[in-house]
């Protein structure tokens, strides 16, 4: 097996193993992020074997940087030390969630069965060079348009943290 | 070649982290002796030898290790564990893409003194950095203690704020040597140009032939002062040394996030910290001060010089001509990750510590807008020269 | 030289460990990462779809990173001010339990 295919399974093993951990945790949130954290980092090893280079990096720096700093701030802001044991949501819930990520799972694998090899990249693929330039030509007008979300989601996430608005 | 890497990243390993970062404790006592009047710790000896000091590193590492490794009641085991982890390996593997030479031909092999160079290099060093913050916070947190908590959550707000005016601050050396790779960057410092050049390029005032001969390297420190400055300070910041150190804040909350960790996991916390301060110095040389270039004399001259030059050393063929290259380019980084070390000591025992609403008032009220305009102006002045 | 039906059938995992995190539990932190779970995975299917499809040398085609790219700054967003709203939240019930918040009166 080739080391490409190798490190695929890796990252896959490590990424769907986190991801378990973080949803079946029940003791604690701090364990949870981190396990979050491990999956981002495996996604972002994921993508560099995808050649996609920048967006691996912005995942980790983002992702795995930031977001996922903001979720432990807020649990050590708010001090959340123990998750007492709730009780879990009824059994039809769980079996019935189960049951549609069974059915997701198999509907999207045989709609992309027997696909061809994978054709060769152009040069430069998946950099920052290319990347910038169609992202500043074709796409410029998302990026504005998403510049106007961030400064929304800033001064909203301002006035919902702030104690009282006097 | 993996064998060629592996080779590499073991001399990473034993030289420059292996030497330079218990060197570095024994630098800081002697440089902070010396700037501070008195003669500093000298009293580690081997049978009645002290040399200089020199072996309290070495005594250093032995308390360590023999030290009881203490958890704290009520605390997450698992977590306490991995904190310093996570906080020394990124400072360690940092130095996988400085470069400490450059490309140099051995008959028809190429060899490349940096042990990976992704096309993307100074992206990786800033996500990685951001996984360091990790160490902090989990610290502070599986320490089950209020006070280092406290210092945790200081310690990760003032790393992910000083991370995004990092990030900016080196935008502008970006655009001056349109590259992300640092072994690239190091290249395009091994040039030097007309110090009165921008007068001509800028204003369209002709400068006199006469005065071709006033050149300056073509280092990152002088064709962007402004994102020099920015950088030093944010990546100070980043690392948490003092003036930043509010985190670790020793008269205030008792070593803060520190608090709970004794022996060697202590020591790693500790390690990582003057780990970090090389990898500083090595980010440092190779984007601002030409990284391995000796100044007013690039790779070509030199190995001219070398290969056919005058003296002892005529005739001696190409391989021994780019060996002695080699080693004088490592020796000139070596020189100023040196210089850059004693730099970060001093600014380091110099500064009293920042308060806390100081720290997060420089990064976002004064560094952040910099490094902006800093950008604003590089991109100004670059369209005019090329436009 | 990955499959691409291998690189799918890791985004349906995720997304079905996600889908079921949200479900199942009850700390509104977790629901939340859960969520950020779920756009990583479609991610991974949009970089797995770009990578089959890459254009040519002429008109290399990335709309699949582009939207990656928003999805992340989206998501950015969308965690900030849900964890304002839950910082809110913990002020006023004093629990992250979001099954406490699901009465309409007060």
């Amino acid at each position: 097996m080739e080391t490409p295919l190798l490190l695929f399974y890796l990252f896959a093993a490590l990424a769907v193993g986190s991801a378990l951990g973080m949803v079946l945790n029940l003791r604690n949130t701090v364990a949870g992020a981190m396990n979050l954290v491990l999956t981002m980092v495996s996604l972002g090893g994921i993508y560099l074997l995808l050649e996609a280079y920048l967006v691996a990096a912005l995942q980790i720096m983002v992702y795995g940087g930031a977001i996922v700093v903001l979720f432990l701030f807020v649990v050590m802001l708010l001090n959340l030390r123990q998750d007492d044991f709730a009780p879990a949501r009824a059994w039809l819930v769980r079996v019935g969630s189960a049951l549609l990520a069974v059915a997701a799972l198999v509907g999207l694998l045989s709609a992309t069965r027997g696909l061809p090899e994978a054709p060769p990249v152009p040069a430069g693929f998946g950099g920052y060079a290319q990347v910038g330039e169609v992202l500043y030509t074709d796409y410029v007008l998302l990026v504005e348009v998403v510049s106007l979300l961030l400064l929304a989601a800033i001064v909203g996430a301002l006035i919902l943290a702030k104690r009282k608005i006097d | 070649m993996p064998i060629e890497v592996l080779l590499k990243s073991a001399f990473i390993l034993l030289v420059i982290i292996g030497a330079f970062a218990p060197v570095i404790t024994w630098v800081e006592r002697k440089q902070s002796a010396v700037m501070q009047d008195r003669i500093g710790a000298n009293r580690a000896d081997v049978s009645g030898i002290t040399v200089l000091g020199l072996l309290h590193p070495l005594a250093d590492v032995i308390k360590l290790l023999t030290k009881e490794d203490v958890v704290p009641t009520g605390a997450n085991r698992i977590l306490h564990t991995i904190a310093p982890v996570i906080a020394a390996v990124p400072a360690i593997i940092a130095y996988a893409i400085i470069p400490y030479g450059s490309t140099y031909q051995f008959g028809d092999h190429a060899l490349q003194l940096v042990p990976a160079d992704p096309d993307w290099g100074l992206l990786y060093i800033f996500a990685i950095g951001s996984i360091a913050t990790y160490g902090t916070v989990i610290a502070g947190w599986a320490s089950n203690n209020n006070w280092s908590l406290l210092g945790s959550l200081r310690a990760s707000a003032q790393m992910i704020s000083y991370e995004v005016t990092l990030g900016l601050s080196v935008v502008g050396c970006f655009m001056v040597f349109q590259t992300l790779k640092l072994t690239d960057m190091a290249t395009a410092q091994d040039s030097t140009f007309r110090l009165l050049g921008f007068l001509d390029v800028l204003f369209g005032i002709p400068v006199p032939a006469w005065l071709d001969w006033l050149r300056l390297p073509a280092w990152g420190l002088f064709l962007q002062p402004l994102g020099f400055l920015i950088f030093l300070t944010c990546i100070m910041a980043e690392n948490k040394r003092p003036p930043f150190d509010i985190p670790e804040g020793e008269s205030e909350i008792i070593a803060g996030y520190f608090l709970e960790y004794s022996g060697m996991r202590f020591g790693l916390f500790f390690m990582a910290e003057f780990i970090e301060v090389v990898v500083i110095a090595g980010l440092l040389t190779s984007i601002f001060l030409g990284g391995w270039a000796i100044p007013f004399l690039d790779q070509a001259t030199l190995t001219a010089f070398f290969a056919q030059g005058a003296g002892p050393f005529a005739g001696f063929g190409d391989g021994l001509a780019n060996a002695l290259c080699m080693l004088l380019h490592f020796l000139c980084f070596v020189v100023k990750v040196v210089a850059m070390i004693w730099l970060q000591m001093l600014i380091r025992w110099t500064l009293p510590r920042f308060r806390y609403d100081q720290v997060m008032d420089l990064c976002w009220k004064i560094m952040l807008p910099l490094s902006i305009a800093n950008i604003f102006v590089t991109g100004l002045v670059m369209l005019v020269i090329h436009g | 030289m990955i499959p691409l039906d291998h690189v799918i059938g890791l985004s349906a995992v995720l997304f079905s460990i996600g889908l079921i995190g949200v479900a199942t539990r009850r700390n509104v932190i977790v629901m939340l990462m859960s969520i950020e779970l779920m756009l990583n995975a479609v991610n991974l299917a949009f970089v797995g779809f770009n990578r089959m499809w890459p254009g040519s040398d002429s008109a290399p085609a990335l709309s699949g990173q582009m939207f990656v790219l928003m999805v992340i700054t989206v998501a950015a967003a969308e965690v900030a001010v849900g964890l304002g709203i839950v910082i809110s939240m913990f002020r006023n019930r004093d629990s992250v339990d979001v099954d406490e918040v699901s009465l309409l009166k007060w």
